[in-house]
This record gives structure tokens, sequence and C-alpha cells, in this order.
């Protein structure tokens, strides 16, 4: 059977096409304002990679924020019953997952079956996701593939008081007046993020093994700071960005076309009561 | 070839001035406060109790170089010199690298004491809009803190949230209130809470053509309404006064009186004439003013004596 499992994010689409399990075209692109649109595109993209046409695909199940939007899926699942499914494949083992997204960061529990048991999301604020990355990476002057291997070098660490995005920039440029190197200022950024996600995974508790997946799970300097924070091992699978793709296309292959999770979203308590 | 300047939308004019109708000479106590904020920094200085010279200036990388600039920008049209001083308190978030100062107090303190100063006694509630933080606080008649909120986490709310925007949209910060008036009909605000999603959103409505002013508006609200959430936390009382710099932003001064369902207080603390020759007046010298005041009460009551050099 051939399906696509396509995950539109804030950030970025993500598409696979898939037959009897092997993967055999994948892509992304940014999704832009119009979303809808944006899938359609690289649809169309991954099928001609495939060498199919539309009538092939057996099923089309949809993901992400934004999964909604695709008008050409048969279904659409929560993203993160598509990470369960996606990440049950590869790491059949896996009992925590930590996404970290563009826009979001959640953490779910799952059963071996690949079933979400409890899931937890910060979402509304950049602190803890892919967005705050890419900030800081802009305000040290480095392109953000670069943050990893800068972060890996570090041999110190440095605790950021900012939590949010907008006042971290301004840390970070305070940090490189005061000549720090640029490896340790990377290296707190993901600390920063590892703490933030660290917290809301905490929410669903952790258990072995704990998978990480999305885009920032490529940033290997992040997944280093986020072993720390959770002093624990950490495994990523192949295409971490791809998961939700691929767990939608499970569920498409699966016959799975809507499926419920109902999330704790995590507010960040910014409002605090002083002493006079 | 003609090079592209670059504009710094978000970069609000520095001020200074020195009261005409006082002679610092014929003073007992010459008081100082320094404000030294994250984003902007303010000298005032006060003979007896009185508002004889202020500024306001940007904060730079360095606290104690931010308080020189400040001090010095705030005494240039005067012959009043630092070392006239009697006693000087720092205050802000780089209070304790103010050089000029003999003690520091907190912000929240120094801002409930300059509002009761500024719009008078009646003031209960003080909401101060700084730039990397906002803080409610209920205060007495003598301008004494009861109780506060605030949120120093998350740049939504901030001033420092509203030049970000200001550089985004390419409109002066200080452009942004009255602009946002310039529309048919009030717009849904922008649903992003966290800046930089906000950000986002933004972009998307300036491609789908949404008109400027209109985004402008939308911003000014989603700030108004995140800025209620704090002052229905603490719980508003009249009067209510605005400190700070989002205090001159009337695009979100109005949405915030609207959402409250009370009208900001106008300040007192100079005579009409005065105002009707437009003297100018700046929301964000609260915390300094405060700072003065407490140390000329400290000099009155005899519990510090004059660390004048000069």
């Amino acid at each position: 059977m051939i399906v696509t499992g396509i995950d539109v994010g804030g950030k970025n689409v993500h598409a696979v096409i898939t037959k009897n399990g092997t993967m055999l075209a994948k892509g992304e692109a940014p999704s832009g304002i119009n979303k809808g649109e944006a899938a359609e595109k690289l649809y169309d993209e991954v099928l001609k990679q495939a060498g199919l046409k539309r009538q092939d695909v057996t099923r089309v199940v949809a993901t992400g924020s934004s999964g909604s939007r695709v008008a050409f899926a048969d279904g659409v699942i929560p993203d993160a019953a598509a990470d369960a499914r996606g990440v049950i494949q590869f790491i059949p083992s896996a009992r925590t997952i930590i996404d970290v997204g563009g826009e979001e960061g959640r953490a779910m529990k799952i059963s071996p079956e690949g079933k979400v048991l409890d899931f937890a999301i910060n979402e509304r604020c950049a602190a803890g996701t892919g967005t705050f990355v890419d900030t800081m990476a802009r305000a040290l002057e480095v392109p953000v593939e670069e943050m990893a291997k800068l972060s890996i070098k570090s041999t110190r660490s440095i605790p950021m008081n900012a939590q949010c995005a907008v006042f971290g920039e301004s840390e970070v440029v305070s940090l490189i007046h005061q000549k720090t190197p640029k490896h340790d200022i990377a290296r707190a950024v993901h600390d920063a993020i590892a703490g933030r996600i660290g917290s809301v995974a905490r929410i669903v508790g952790l258990e072995d093994d704990i998978v990480m997946v999305g885009g920032v799970a490529k940033n290997t300097g992040f997944v280093e700071s986020l072993k720390q924070a959770l002093s624990a091992e950490v495994k990523v699978p192949k295409d971490p960005e791809y998961i939700g793709a691929l767990g939608a296309a499970a569920a498409a292959v699966a016959g799975v076309l809507e499926e419920k999770v109902e999330a704790k979203v995590v507010e960040k308590k910014t409002i605090e009561e002083g002493k006079a | 070839m003609v090079e592209a300047k670059k504009v710094e939308y978000w970069r609000w004019p520095e001020t200074s001035w020195v009261n005409p109708g006082i002679d610092w000479r014929k003073g007992k106590f010459i008081t100082g406060g320094v404000d030294v904020g994250s984003v902007s920094s303010q000298a005032v200085v006060m003979v007896d109790g009185q508002l004889y010279a202020y500024s306001n200036t940007r904060t730079g990388s360095d606290s104690p170089e931010s308080a020189w600039k400040c001090m010095n920008m705030a005494l240039e049209g005067s012959d009043l010199k630092v070392d006239n001083i009697d006693y000087c308190i720092g205050t802000g978030y780089g209070r304790v690298n103010v050089p000029m100062a003999q003690q520091t107090i907190t912000e929240i303190a120094c801002h409930a004491r300059g509002a009761n100063f500024m719009y008078g006694p009646e003031v209960r509630t003080v909401m101060d809009m700084g730039g990397q933080d906002c803080k409610a606080i209920r205060c007495d008649d003598r301008g004494k803190v009861l109780k506060f909120m605030m949120n120093d986490k998350c740049a939504a709310g901030t001033g420092r949230g509203m030049e970000v925007f200001a550089d985004l949209i390419r409109v002066p910060v200080w452009e942004i209130g009255s602009r946002s008036f310039q529309i048919d009909k009030e717009p849904p605000m922008i649903s992003s809470t966290c800046v930089v999603f906000a950000k986002t959103e933004v972009v998307g409505l300036l491609q789908e053509g949404k008109p400027e002013n209109e985004i402008i508006a939308a911003y000014c609200a989603a700030m108004a309404h995140r800025i209620t959430e704090l002052l229905n936390r603490l719980g508003v009382e009249e009067k209510f006064a605005i400190t700070g710099g989002i205090a001159k932003n009337i695009g979100v001064v109005k949405r915030l009186e609207k959402e409250i369902g009370f009208n900001t207080v106008e300040a007192v603390w100079y005579d009409p004439k005065m105002r009707e020759k437009g003297l100018p007046f700046d929301t964000q010298i609260a915390g300094g003013i405060g700072a003065a005041l407490f140390a000329n009460a400290m000099l009155e009551r005899g519990r510090v004596k004059s660390a004048r050099k000069a």
C-alpha cells in the first residue's frame, strides 16, 4: 500500500510517501502564510520525486498544528499521536517522547503499543522552541547549523537569566560585549531551552527510553544539553524532523483517520506577587 | 551613490529639562535620584523636594557610564554640579552600579513614591510600564507600597516589546499611539502573546495587505490586554496612574482604560501655567523622582548626613 503522511507545523511542512513501510520520498518546505497551499505544493514535489501520481496513493493522513488545512488529506491526527506512531516504528523501547519544533515544545508518555498516555505542551511562548535557537543564532551572527558545533566545544556552563527570547537576545548581545566565547554562549542558549523543555517533560514523568524528535533534535549540541538537564540518556531516531509525517503515514496504513489526545498545556508563569 | 541610512524606528528621543523657576543656591537640601533601568535611565535633581532638573536617556551596556550620562545630561542647562548634591539615591535594575549614589532603594518603592508626587496623593494604583518588565503597584496616600504584582520574565507588555514591533513595522515608536487610531474599525487584536510569535503574525498580516495602522491598532490592543491581566490579578482601585515609557503611548493607554473601566489620572506636579507653555513632562521619571524624594526625607529627618562635596 502506498500512503502519504504530511506534517504541517508552524514553521515547516514535512511530507513522506511510503510503500509497505519503506520510504519512497520525503520533502521539507517552509509553511509560510498559506499553509494549505504550501502543503499542496510540497505534496506534488514528493509525488514527482517518487515518480507517482495522486491516484497511486491509497490514503493521505495529515498532522501538525495546521494539519486541518490540508485539503487533500483523508484524515487528520493530532501531532502527539503522530509522534507516538512515528517513534514506536523505529525505537520500540521508547516510553517518553520529547518533540521540539519551530514553535512548540512538547513531551508525551507512550505505551509499548505507541498510544499516548500523557501529554504536556509548551505553546504561545518562544522559550523552549526552535525559534529561540534561531533568534539567538542571529544575535550571535552564526548560521543556526553552526550552533551545535560551537556548543559542543564549550567546557563551561553559563546560566542565562532570560527565559524570554526577546530578553535573551539582549543577554546574548551583552555576553558578546563581555567577550564571552561564542561556543560558551551557544551552550548557554541550548542549556536554557533544555531547562525549559525538561520542566515540560517532568510533568508527564520521565521513563526510559527517552526519545527526542522534531527539527531541533538534529542539533546535537541541544541534545547534549537535554541529556544533562534530564540526567538521562536521550535517543534520536534518523530523520527526527520527519517523525510526525512518518507517524501520519503509519496511521494511513492502519486506516486511522482520526484520533483524540488530551494535552496539559503548560503556561509559563510570568506574573509574580511581590512583597512590599 | 546615495547610501541608505538605517532608520532605527525604536529609537525614542532623549530629553532633559531644568526648572527656570528655582534658584538652587537658595535651597537647603539638594537631592538626586538616578534610575538605571534595563532600557532607559533617568536622573532627577530636586531642591527641597521640588523638581529642579531631569533627564531621560537610553541605558548603555555599562551601568555606571549610563548613570553618569543621564546625570550629566540633566545638569547640562544648569550651573549646579554633581558635587553640590547633598544626597543621591540609586534605583532601578542597575541601582547597585550608580557611582554618585550614597544608597539604593528598590524601583517599586521609588515608583510609588514618585507617582504620588506626579499624580497626587489620591493615586492608589500605579502601573509602571518599564522597558523589560511591568509592575502593578497598590499604594497609600503617602505613596507607600502596599502590594504589587510584576512580570519580568516575558517581553509581552513591556517597552522592549513595543520597540521590537516599531522596528518591524517601520514606524517611529512615538508615532505608534496616534497612528493606532487612524483606522475605520477596531481590528481583532494580535492573538500571539509572545513577542517573537507576534512578529510572525504581524509579518503575515502585512503580506496579506492589511493596512499598517490597523496592524498597529491590533498590536496596541494586545498589549493593553496583556497588561490588564496583570492589573486584574492585583485589583485596580482609583485613582489609577501609569508611569514608564508606555504611558506615552495613547494607543495602549486608551485601550487599557477601556478594558479595565478606569481612566488614568492626569499629572498634577506642575502648575497649569507651566503646562500651558508646553513645558516637558516625562512619565519615565517617576522612579528618579521617588528616589530623590526619599533622599530629601532622609536629610530632613536627620537620618543621613549630607555627602555634599562642594
